[in-house]
């Protein structure tokens, strides 16, 4: 099939509206404006919803009400107007809502800059807005993946009655690359008995997250914490990239996960046995994987477009069994594969 | 005997938690009648907000949804865009409106989104025990105006019929009371008018309803009525402020 030359943002969109998307709902802010002026043409030309929100919070409440009705929709933002959304994403796991956020990540904290981070680990993973959740993270790492997750993403939020983000980054946001858009436009969807959709020859629905009662809100939260195991149980995805024998194993995603691959291409080559394992889901997190390579005698580190997040969920995995070490840049700095090559030099001697 | 009024379908049969004399429990029976005459419940869709009203979906017969406070307007564009059949419609306090909701309000406006919204004006906020809300009036004491509202401090209740009004995309927006019996009769006919708008497709309605308070304004709730009659209306005077759906 022939390969369209495409930014990672509009790969995004077009997986989207494969999956059937029947709403965007954004906001401009760099580096991912290329989506919501993509959607804006796009989603009007198919006859379906497009709105430029008044602010990413009002979008992100948007998504709330349309997915409540069972509609697919989406919001996008970057790092500050994720935190923007926050309330609404505490508020949509807590109600069951299915929905799919995009954080395309810069630098931060505050205003930042805009050039690409992974920075926003923490904000994803461990929360962002308030109480006990968790939201499906994936890690596109690539123009295609960005097609191919943001395709697959609204199966998976509906299936869990659970919202879902795309933590991407400013860099594969922007850069171009090619693209097989192989996905069969969805159609067809699962009827679903929780879905507002008016009363006609059935009870009344109500959604909420208000459990005002004794005990009901800590049932409530006993059976997400039920649903997140069977997520954590079927839904893990990582890369493996020659691990099998590896001594130093890099664990990053994202662009980071690139870089670090052409570093390891070259320390191979020089007989240093490195290997990978990239993160696809960063929740539920590859903890297992990882601990299955935590052997005697290797060495484990991270490489992050920030001061070291995403590398504590490693030490978790490993446990104590073998050391683990980082490699960062904040602000938009970019690790070179040459740090990442030092590095694996480094603690392969 | 042959029942001729009974509870609106469109009302569960269901206790009110409402205050002892508050407005809440008269306009959501005045929604519900209209939604009955208007046989719209089987594809109604309400946005309850942040506020005494937030466990409406326990009284009205219909889906309703949650919201975060303020964000009705935008959850309910979200559930109207992508169901242009549907009747939706956001139920909200002066607080959920007019103070952290303010931008979703005028945007949703703005926009012109077909749907319907309900206002409950009752100068204070009633579900955490009476503070200061935008319309609470100058001098007026409450929990965080311990010394009457100062406008030099806290600034002047707004008008928000008079604000949304300057907005294109308004069609309908008239301010009401529930104090007294004709009152009540008139915002019965000014809420039904508001969801007629939107079956018909004419575009924004907004009701503003200057309710009574009994508990948190301290007083009885003759007292309250009283008082929306003789001070509130001074400042919030009732009528229809802008009409272009003719």
């Amino acid at each position: 099939m022939v390969k369209k030359l495409v930014k990672g943002n509009v790969a995004l969109c077009e997986g989207a509206i494969a999956a059937g998307l029947d709403a965007y709902f954004g906001y401009p802010i760099t580096p991912q404006n290329e989506v919501p002026a993509y959607m804006s043409r796009k989603m009007v030309e198919m006859k379906k919803v497009f709105i430029q929100a008044e602010s990413e919070l009002a979008a992100a409440n948007m998504v709330l009400g349309a997915c409540a009705t069972g509609k697919r929709a989406m919001t996008s933002s970057s790092s500050p107007g994720i935190s923007l959304k926050q309330e609404a994403i505490s508020y949509m796991a807590g109600m069951e809502i299915p929905g799919v956020i995009v954080n395309v990540q810069r630098g931060g904290p505050g205003l930042g800059n805009i050039a690409g981070s992974q920075a926003d680990y923490f904000q994803a993973v461990k929360g962002g807005g308030h109480g006990d959740y968790h939201l499906i993270v994936y890690a596109p790492a690539n123009a295609q993946e960005m097609y191919e997750i943001a395709y697959n993403a609204f199966d998976v939020a509906q299936k869990y009655r659970n919202p879902v983000m795309l933590l991407c980054d400013g860099i594969v946001g922007q850069m171009m690359e090619p693209v097989d858009f192989n996905k069969e436009p969805k159609t067809k969807f699962e009827d679903r008995d929780w879905i507002l959709n008016g009363c006609k020859d059935r009870e009344p629905r109500s959604l909420k997250s208000l459990l005002m009662q004794d005990g009901v809100l800590e049932q409530h939260n006993l059976d997400l914490q039920k649903k997140y195991k069977t997520i954590e149980e079927n839904e893990v995805k990582a890369e493996l990239y020659q691990v099998e024998d590896a001594e130093v194993i890099i664990v990053a995603y994202g662009i980071s996960s690139r870089i670090s691959k052409n570093a390891i291409k070259q320390a191979r080559a020089k007989g240093i046995k490195a290997g990978l394992i990239r993160p696809i889901t960063l929740w539920p997190f590859p903890s297992k994987i990882i601990a299955n390579y935590a052997k005697p005698g290797v060495k484990f580190f991270s490489v992050e477009f920030s001061l070291g997040q995403m590398v504590e969920d490693v030490k978790l995995a490993v446990n104590g069994k073998c050391p683990v070490d980082f490699l960062g840049r904040a602000g938009g700095g970019i690790v070179s594969d040459k740090q990442v090559l030092n590095k694996i030099e480094e603690l392969a001697k | 005997m042959e029942k001729i009024l009974s509870r609106p379908k469109a009302l569960k049969d269901f206790p009110l938690s409402y205050c002892p004399g508050c407005g809440h429990g008269i306009v959501h029976r005045l929604v519900a009648q209209a939604i009955d005459d208007l046989e719209i419940r089987e594809r109604t869709i309400a946005v309850a907000p942040v506020g005494c009203a937030v466990f409406a979906y326990n009284y009205f017969n219909f889906d309703t949804t949650e919201a975060p406070h303020g964000r009705p307007p935008a959850v309910a564009t979200g559930i109207k865009r992508t169901n242009p059949d549907k009747i939706v419609f956001t139920y909200q306090g002066d607080g959920d409106l007019a103070a952290i909701g303010t931008a979703e309000t005028i945007h949703c406006a703005n926009r012109g989104e077909n749907i319907t919204v309900i206002f409950i004006n009752n100068a204070n906020y009633g579900m955490t025990g009476g503070q200061m809300a935008p319309t609470t009036l100058l001098g007026q004491v409450t929990e965080t105006t311990p010394f009457g509202r100062d406008p030099q401090r806290e600034g002047y209740p707004i008008n928000v019929c008079e604000l949304l009004a300057g907005l294109k995309g308004t069609k309908y927006i008239e301010r009401v009371s529930v104090c007294d019996a004709p009152h009540v009769i008139q915002a019965g006919k000014a809420i039904k008018k508001a969801f007629q708008n939107q079956v018909e497709g004419k575009g924004y309605s907004f009701i503003e309803v200057v309710s009574h308070c009994p508990v948190d304004w301290g007083k009885t709730p003759l007292e309250a009525t009283k008082w929306v009659k003789e001070e509130m209306f001074k400042t919030f005077p009732l009528g229809v402020i802008k009409d272009e759906t003719k």
